[in-house]
């Protein structure tokens, strides 16, 4: 697989027009509109109804190789034409995809690779999982040195497995009535979600026939669990209001391009409010290079403090945005992938880490406890971090 | 406490007599206790409840002049069913205007609708010398009583038993002892008993009964859709356009000069794109013929008009509800159209005609809006569920500034009307503070609206509107369908329960 595309160093909605928001309850969707798509690449949806997908993402399914496994409620399918002339798309169900079985009652599908190319022009991915494969397999292999403060499995084989919790957008309290009541503008490609004015995910797609088709899919998606626990204890947003200034309006026409003014400005503000996602350093990883376009996975830089977000994006050539969706990392999802990323950048030193992250051994031990990690860590270690913190412990 | 507080105290009782009646005049215009696009059916029917009761307890006599306010069947019938269960709460001096409302009102509703109110009654456990009496004249007033135990049966012989009717002579025995005669005397009665036998006397029953003969029966559809078009209502045959077509009868034949109008226009939404553009002006010119029809029973004349209205997504109404605002949105249009000398409309997604409507888009009214002033109308009406997001209270800020600046002597008249109850907060979601809003169920009760627009911009007193629904209750009592019960007492005039 050859790419010469660059990878993306940030997400920019250049070409994109933001409206103004709808609201329903804590969910306020905001639509991103394209004038004069060119229609030369074209997604359709791909239905799996099983219980369960295991993808394998190297070697064949079923193999010694990695894989990936999941709820997989639907798959992408991308028709692209080289050309820049439009492209037909033949919808997402004419081809058998991978091999289902029946197991004790339960469907599972096995599928090869998360990105699969199924003829000339066509490509099939799976939506937000390629995102997170790519997020749960980061330093998957662990240390190259074999540190002796790491337990003896961690030293041999890296993570032999991990996971991550994430919530459908049918658990999500108030959005399949949001999404139902939405009302999609006639040149409108994507939107953004915000769950109690929270960004939670953004998805743009290249033509406006697509996004009509693939409205309801946001519903199928994944969110995490903190976005699921803000719609249920935020269930309104916050007012806002934009109005026309007097002394600017003084007859109809200066009081139409007030008006224009307001909704210029509404776009204004949501680019703001989608601000730790729009132009927010990206790290990204190219995937397939299809004609003039490029998949490509990406992650932000991550900050504890701040949102995070994991996702994949197709650019083209002249780096428009012609595919994105993303998946707003919980807390502890953050500080998971940040402490692994702070001690793969120091040689999975923990010395070193610490001195990095300005603390000490023990306290950085012991986060990586809390943060899910303590199986990674030699016992003796850890206990003797717990020996300290014992130790230190104020007495009443 | 000196005059001029006693004064003030007064005023400020009268305005909020005046806000309540005029919310809740305006609910009665609208909602229907269905679902719509925003809320649900059961959200809607605790709302209009709740509403009801308290306009009842608060204000009996202006609650029952309501009646003769103009608003629709599904409220005119929840106030009768109200009234009736209510007897003893009536004022004495305002007892036989209340008797003669109820009578007029009953008698007004369609059969099926009077019917229910009747056996809601029974329902709700009802049952006063009042209600029996009302039943029994409403069965005395019927011309054919044979042919309303037929089509109403289950209603009748509910009422029957309830309010202890006397029957006319066979309708009683065919009633309650249906299967063991062997023979009727009366025409309808005895095609009846024939058709559980016989497949011939079935194309003599009213359609809606004759169906389900005929499914017992098994007969072809096609057949029996062809054979049994004479007795449909036009309703019926409006309904059943599609249907014919689609089992490969002949569709029955339409008096398309006559159709209400609103069903005109949500039979047209019915119907598929491909097809509209086929009989494009077929059904241009049926709207227009059932607009001049409507504009015939309630006349009004109009200068310079311009209509801003919403074919925005939310216009696609309720799965109980389909795409009815649109439906008169296109109804408003078409009457509107033929109502005034100059016309224009304005749609938020511009379309070419409206038998080419569809819901779909974003709701922007500012902009058709600021379209509308600029043509420099007399008169603008707003149909819309005012439900605005691109932007948010766009429509709203141009309206609050066109009013404040530009048109303080409001000389363009501007009336928004919804055809959307908010459930959440018992009015219709208004625009603007500054244009007043007005419920809107069918486009032919326009005219009404706007006669009523007076009062839901607060412009008018109390004492206006009381005497507004005074007049309109003497004409209801004039009106000939309530003549020929005029002569007709109603005994139980002292109510218990």
């Amino acid at each position: 697989m050859t790419t010469h595309a660059k990878p993306i160093t940030e997400i920019s909605l250049a070409g994109l027009e933001i409206a103004p928001s709808q609201v329903c309850g804590a969910m306020r969707l905001v639509p991103l509109l394209r004038h004069k798509a060119p229609g030369d690449l074209r997604l359709a949806r791909r239905n799996y109804r099983d219980n369960l997908t295991i993808t394998a993402t190297s070697g064949a399914p079923g193999g010694r190789g990695p894989h990936y496994a999941s709820y997989v409620p639907h798959g992408m399918v991308i028709d692209w034409s080289d050309d820049g002339s439009p492209a037909a798309s033949h919808g997402g169900q004419i081809r058998r995809d991978g091999s289902s079985f029946n197991v004790c009652g339960m469907n599972i599908r096995v599928l090869s690779r998360m990105a699969k190319r199924e003829a000339g022009n066509r490509l099939r991915f799976l939506p937000l999982h390629l995102a997170m494969e790519g997020f749960l397999s980061l330093f998957f292999s662990g240390p190259e040195i074999a540190w002796q403060e790491f337990s003896r499995k961690f030293r041999n084989n890296g993570f032999q497995s991990r996971w991550e919790l994430a919530m459908s957008g049918r658990r999500i309290d108030g959005m399949e009535e949001a999404l139902r009541v939405f009302e999609i503008h006639e040149d409108q490609v994507g939107m953004l979600i915000f769950i109690a004015e929270e960004m939670a995910s953004a998805f743009v797609v290249s033509h406006p026939d697509d996004y009509r088709a693939l409205h309801e899919t946001l519903l199928l998606d994944f969110y995490s669990e903190l976005l699921a626990q803000y719609a249920l204890l935020w269930n309104t947003s916050i007012p806002m209001d934009l109005s026309v200034k007097d002394a600017n309006a003084t007859d109809l026409a200066s009081l139409r391009a007030e008006i224009g003014r307001v909704r210029a400005d509404w776009g204004e503000f949501h680019g703001f409010m989608a601000s730790n996602l729009i132009g927010r350093t990206t790290i990204s990883e190219p995937i397939y290079q299809a004609g003039p376009f490029a998949l490509q996975r990406f992650i932000t830089s991550l900050d504890p403090k701040t949102e995070n977000h994991i996702g994949e994006a197709i650019v083209r050539d002249d780096g428009m945005l012609e595919y994105l969706k993303t998946y707003r990392l919980s807390g502890a999802q953050t500080r998971r992938a940040y402490l692994l990323s702070q001690l793969a950048e120091h040689g999975w030193q923990l010395d070193a880490a610490a001195e990095a992250l300005q603390t000490t051994r023990d306290e950085l031990v012991l986060r990586l406890e809390k943060a899910g990690f303590g199986y990674i860590l030699n016992p003796q270690v850890l206990a003797a971090a717990q020996t300290t913190k014992w130790k230190q412990r104020r007495i009443p | 406490m000196s005059v001029s507080s006693l004064d003030i105290q007064q005023a400020r009782i009268h305005q909020v007599a005046r806000e309540d009646l005029v919310m809740f005049i305006n609910a009665c215009f609208s909602c229907t206790g269905q679902r719509e696009f925003y809320s649900s059916g059961f959200e809607q029917r605790v709302s209009i409840d709740f509403l009801h009761q308290y306009i009842l307890g608060n204000y009996r006599l202006l609650y029952v002049r309501t009646l003769a306010a103009g608003v629709n069947h599904f409220s005119q019938a929840q106030i009768l069913v109200n009234l009736l269960s209510t007897g003893r709460h009536t004022p004495p001096e305002h007892r036989a205007e209340e008797n003669a409302l109820i009578r007029a009102a009953l008698h007004a509703l369609p059969s099926h609708r009077a019917w229910n109110v009747l056996e809601t009654l029974r329902k709700r456990g009802v049952n006063n010398r009042r209600s029996r009496a009302v039943a029994r004249d409403y069965l005395a007033t019927r011309r054919d009583a044979a042919f309303h135990a037929v089509k109403y049966g289950r209603q009748l012989h509910a009422s029957a038993i309830h309010a202890h009717l006397k029957l006319p002579s066979e309708v009683g025995d065919f009633l309650f002892e249906k299967l063991e005669r062997r023979s009727f005397e009366t025409p309808l009665l005895e095609t009846f008993r024939q058709a559980q036998y016989s497949a011939e006397a079935i194309y003599k029953l009213p359609y809606s009964i004759a169906e389900g003969l005929a499914a017992r029966k098994g007969l072809k559809r096609e057949v029996f859709l062809e054979r049994i078009a004479p007795q449909m209502t036009s309703h019926e045959k409006l309904r059943l356009q599609r249907t014919a077509e689609r089992v490969g009868a002949n569709a029955p034949a339409l008096d398309w000069e006559r159709l209400p109008l609103t069903r005109l226009a949500l039979f047209i939404l019915s119907t598929p794109m491909s097809e509209r553009f086929q009989k494009q002006e077929m059904l241009e010119e049926a709207l227009r013929a059932a607009a001049r029809h409507a504009l015939r029973i309630a006349p009004i004349r109009l200068g310079r008009v311009a209509a801003v209205l919403d074919n925005s997504y939310s216009a696609s109404g309720s799965q109980e509800k389909r795409r009815r605002p649109l439906g008169v949105a296109i109804a408003a249009h078409s009457l509107l159209q033929e109502a005034s000398d100059t016309y224009r409309s304005f749609w938020t997604s511009p379309i070419d005609s409206p038998v080419l409507a569809s819901p779909r888009g974003q709701t922007d009214i500012a902009t058709p809006l600021l379209d509308a002033l600029e043509w420099k109308p007399e008169t603008i009406v707003i149909v819309s569920d005012a439900f605005e997001n691109d932007p948010p209270r766009g429509a709203s800020e141009v309206l609050r500034v066109f009013r404040e600046r530009l048109d303080p002597e409001a000389e363009v008249t501007i009336i928004h009307c919804n055809p959307v109850f908010h459930s959440d907060d018992f009015t219709l979601q208004g625009l603007s503070p500054y244009i007043p809003t007005v419920g809107l169920r069918d486009g032919e009760d326009l005219p009404t609206m706007l006669e009523f627009a007076r009062f839901a911009s607060g412009a008018a007193a109390l004492s206006e509107l009381e005497a507004h629904l005074s007049s309109r209750v003497a004409h209801l009592l004039r009106s000939p369908k309530s003549r020929d019960v005029a002569d007709l007492e109603i005994e139980g005039d002292e109510a218990t329960e």
